[in-house]
């Protein structure tokens, strides 16, 4: 191969990573290909599905709309960095799992980025406000529901866990009980 | 977190649990077929064709070949003559497919040749590099031209554009015409769709010369997947081993993909090295074969003045693009729910199966139910306003009644049961079907359309696949089972096998809930796999929402099996017989003398290690398996097309209110119910998934979603830019209420729920948009709804009266 090359510099989930790369590689074939950080999915590779979405100085972004060689020097967190260094997850993950705001998993990574972002902005988002952040994530299996319900939940939770004072009767797992609560037999 | 009990009075059926699944997701380590790696691994590349209808002269490769890193390009006359074409549904052995065109193509986007290289990078530039003389030929898109004698013929050794053609005719519909006070035909149109899952098609592909078998990972969802390669390729069953525990990125039902896989497995045999294939995004738009039905009904209907609807006549011409496969028995279906949930005594059904020079049609979630669906309810609704009858009455009054079940409709299958009345009451009830009429009246007053609709829906669950012989005289399947292994180790942990690949519809949780409920074990420490196809047990794959019914009832099988045993060592150890013993959370112990006990690690040592212990007769080791045939399965189809096709049968009722901006035609969902009753729930939380997605897939058909053809074949909307998908701004906030007929054919009342949502949704939404029309004297009875269309409607309604005025 005679391809131009590039070398890049940048901070992933944390460690410093350097490597020698072709030029034209995307900054989604790097994580997945070249760092095989496969939590990083593909979906459109023309920026519309959101599966690709990483986080850039912490913010969400398209990772299969830009060359790798444009994160150089900055700081990548993928969904293999949303969890503690021990492996606990995070308050959001947890979430998800507790609604089940998911499926077949493929678009998760890039939702859970997106509602990563939006809850470092805005603690306590309205149901509205989630909605149109992760408008630009699309997801076929879930219709949004439970996915709008652990992003939710995360808020509730991560406040609570702020705010000790704040201590509330319900139940944290309340929003998705009331959903699933409507069955009467 | 909170476990909520089951309502259902089962241990773990039912409540509230989280899933085996989501963490493995959540944390980035699932493993999906694009993730595998191998050593050496080769990526593949794609030439298709830009004509929709053209002979392949020739190729000139000299310059892609002399690319570095590109190590070989195939073409369809080579993969052609060493591998057979794939299965076709139907008895049409002349239209036959093969990865590659076979000198003739015959859609747009149709592959020609496919590049090999180091890189997928590579393998793409030197697509670009290849040259290839066409001839363009005629073409035809139009399926009403398509099906004329005369037509251009897509594959001309068939003989006709035709793959399908029957009149079904059950009951005395003519004299039922004749004898009805009212009579109403019209058309309904369902747009070219399909679910579009976010992860494309990928297929990786690795010849083990040691062993002769054929390695494969891919992304798929097919019934009978590692018989056709197989098959396809000339290999014995046995020499092809396709990995189940790949995670499939969404399917919905379109990840056939067989082409893709015959394409790299005979590349990866040939070049002797692993080669993956993993589509872009404008090569699963118009060649991953993925689209769904198509279809023009011409309906009639007969029905009494005071709403009883006396017979109808469904005419429905599919258009399945350019080759057959399954498609044509998406058509077939429906024949399993012919009358929808309605008391109609005598059906007409003539469904037509063509082909176009368009891509390919696949299954699609519902396989052919949800259009189907959508012109039944279309249909009620004509005959409402058309009497100015309630819609609601008129649906109670036809409905079928609870008392009524086990029902046999005049097509020969029997729905097992369900409470359609109760479930469409709950359902207005929880959207307030009262307080939305007063606030339709009030937008109406205010001058905005406005329109309240509500479907009575059913799915059809846990297929036995009857279509096949139905709709071909040569095919005689009647068994469409699914199997399930089951062992306790020596640790005493309990492991599920079983033998097809997920995508997304939680079989682990599935099957672990029913081990630990058989077990009276938690199911957080049951493990289940999926096994690969030579180890695996007899599978056909998660079509027909079917698992919850036949996976989930072979894992109980076998469960109970291992069961009977720790009885039998329980009480032969105890000394007394096994009906005087009593098996309780894996303990056994005799039922008048509890303390006389032997745990559930005892079972299993004595099991494993002491056969002197074992009762005479006893296998030792704790291992089962249970092959489970479909309920009410295992007969051929009569002569006059009567036939039990689906053991189960799911209901929903949606109510939606949606107000249309009349400046732009932008519809606005502003509240959406579904009453759904699918039996018993193993996991609420998977079942609800499931719907609230089914009803975003709907909302998608109905409102945006289509594959846009021009005239002259090429496809319009082959990006997420033109192929729009609703996103969480388009999809509204979903209630679902529950109600619960338990089935009497299965386990433990379960009934299938994978297509709920999408098999009631267009209609729902359909229904609503022209109650909102309604005060215009305007209606539509075609998908999408679009923008466009709803504008171009009101916009002509509102101009007709004024030109009217003017004369």
């Amino acid at each position: 191969m005679n391809e131009p090359t590039s070398t890049v510099s940048m901070t992933v989930n944390g460690a410093s990573v350097q490597r020698e790369i072709a030029t034209r590689l995307s900054l989604v074939d790097f994580l997945r290909e070249t760092l095989r950080l496969t939590g990083t999915h593909v979906g459109c590779e023309h920026g519309i599905c959101g599966a690709c979405s990483v986080l850039l100085d912490g913010d969400p972004v398209r990772a299969c709309l830009m060359f790798a060689v444009q994160a150089d020097g900055h700081a990548i967190t993928t969904v293999e960095g949303l969890a503690a260094p021990d492996g606990t997850m995070s308050v959001l993950q947890d979430s998800f799992c507790e609604t089940h705001g998911l499926q077949c998993g493929y678009c998760t990574p890039g939702m859970l980025i997106a509602a990563h972002a939006l809850l470092e902005q805005n603690a306590r988002p309205s149901t509205g406000q989630i909605r149109d952040a992760i408008s630009g994530n699309l997801c076929r299996c879930t219709g949004y529901q439970q996915i709008v319900d652990a992003i939710q939940l995360a808020a509730q939770r991560r406040g609570d866990a702020v705010s000790l004072a704040a201590q509330r009767g319900g139940d944290a797992v309340s929003i998705a009980a009331q959903r699933a609560g409507d069955a009467t037999r | 977190m909170a476990e909520k009990t089951s309502p259902y009075g089962f241990r773990y059926i039912g409540a509230k649990r989280r899933t085996k699944e989501d963490p493995r997701f959540v944390t980035g380590r699932g493993r999906f077929a694009a993730d595998v790696q191998l050593p050496g691994m080769l990526h593949v590349a794609i030439v298709a064709s830009p004509y929709p209808s053209a002979r392949v002269k020739a190729f000139d490769t000299t310059a892609a070949l002399a690319l570095p890193g590109v190590r070989y390009v195939l073409t369809g006359a080579e993969l052609c003559a060493a591998i057979d074409p794939m299965y076709v549904g139907v008895d049409a052995p002349k239209v036959k497919r093969y990865p590659l065109a076979d000198g003739l193509v015959r859609y747009a986007g149709e592959w020609v040749a496919a590049v090999v290289a180091e890189t997928r990078a590579i393998a793409e530039d030197a697509v670009e590099l290849i040259e290839v003389d066409f001839e363009p030929q005629p073409h035809v898109v139009d399926p009403e031209v398509a099906v004329r004698a005369d037509s251009v013929k897509v594959h001309p050794e068939h003989g006709s554009n035709v793959l399908f053609h029957r009149k079904f005719v059950w009951g005395d519909v003519d004299g039922a015409f004749a004898r009805a006070d009212h009579r109403l035909a019209f058309r309904a149109r369902w747009g070219r769709s399909a679910t579009v899952p976010i992860e494309t098609f990928v297929a990786v592909a690795q010849w083990d010369a040691g062993n002769e078998i054929l390695d494969i990972w891919a992304s798929i969802q097919m019934p009978k997947y590692p018989d056709q390669v197989a098959r396809a390729l000339r290999l014995p069953g046995n020499a092809v081993r396709v990995h189940f525990d790949v995670d499939v990125g969404g399917s919905y039902g379109v990840k056939r993909g067989i082409k893709h896989t015959l394409l790299v497995a005979y590349l990866a045999r040939k070049l002797g090295a692993p080669v993956r294939f993993l589509e872009d995004r404008l090569e699963n738009m118009r060649g991953g074969d993925m689209h769904g039905p198509d279809r023009i009904f011409d309906m009639q209907v007969a029905f009494d003045q005071d709403g009883t609807i006396r017979a109808w006549k469904i005419k429905a011409l599919d258009d399945v693009g350019a080759y057959a496969g399954r498609s044509p028995l998406q058509l077939g279906k429906p024949v399993s729910a012919i009358c929808g949930p309605y008391r109609i005594p005598a059906v007409e059904y003539e469904p037509t199966s063509v082909m176009t020079h368009k891509t390919p049609q696949e299954a699609v979630r519902g396989f052919g139910q949800a259009p189907t669906n959508f012109a039944m309810e279309c249909t009620i609704d004509r005959v409402a306003r058309h009497l100015r009858m309630d819609r609601l009455v008129l649906r109670r009054k036809n409905l079928i009644r609870k008392d009524e079940f086990p029902y046999r409709i005049p097509s020969g299958t029997t729905y097992d049961s369900g409470d359609y009345h109760a479930v469409l009451d709950k359902a207005l009830a929880a959207a307030n079907y009262d307080e939305l009429l007063h606030r339709r009246d009030e937008a109406r007053r205010a001058g905005r359309l406005a329109g309240i609709g509500v479907s009575t829906c059913l799915e059809p669950s846990g297929g036995n696949s009857s279509f096949e012989p139905l709709f071909n005289p040569k095919n005689e399947t009647t068994t469409w089972m699914d199997s399930c292994l089951v062992r306790v180790d020596l640790t005493g942990a309990i492991t599920g096998v079983f033998g097809t690949s997920s995508a997304g519809q939680g079989h682990q949780t599935l099957v672990a809930t029913v081990l630990g409920e058989v077990f009276e074990r938690d199911p957080a420490g049951i493990r289940v796999i999926h096994a690969d196809s030579l180890n695996a047990l007899p599978s056909n794959s998660p079509v027909g929402s079917r698992m919850a019914i036949m996976l989930g009832g072979a894992a109980a099988g076998a469960a109970r099996q291992i069961k009977e045993t720790l009885i039998a060592i329980g009480a032969h150890n105890l000394g007394v017989g096994v009906d005087g013993v009593t098996y309780r959370d894996g303990d056994v112990f005799a039922t008048i003398h509890p303390e006389k006990r032997l745990t559930w690690d005892q079972l299993v040592e004595i099991a494993h290690r002491k056969y002197h212990r074992m009762p005479p007769g006893v296998e030792p080791g704790l291992q089962a398996k249970f092959v489970w045939e479909v309920p009410t399965g295992g007969t051929m189809p009569t002569e006059d097309g009567q036939v039990q096709m689906y053991p189960c049968y799911s209901f929903e009722s949606h109510v939606v209110y949606v107000e249309i901006d009349p400046d732009t035609g932008k519809p606005v969902l502003q509240r959406y119910v579904v009453g759904h009753d699918c039996g018993v729930m193993i996991n609420p939380d998977i079942v609800h998934g499931m719907t609230y997605g089914g009803v975003a897939h709907g909302i998608g058909a109905a409102l945006y979603e289509k594959f846009a053809f021009s005239d002259d074949g090429q496809l319009l909307s082959g990006t997420f830019m033109d192929y729009l998908i609703p996103s969480a701004l388009e999809v509204p906030e979903i209630r679902i209420v529950d109600h619960c007929t338990p089935s009497p054919l299965t386990t433990f009342g379960q009934k299938g729920s994978g297509e709920a949502g999408y098999l009631g949704g267009p209609a729902a939404i359909a229904c609503a948009i022209n109650d909102a029309l309604d005060p215009l004297g305007t209606e539509i009875a075609e998908t999408p709804m679009s923008h466009l269309a709803l504008w171009t409607l009101i916009r002509d309604a509102r101009v007709k009266p004024q030109l009217k005025d003017a004369a």
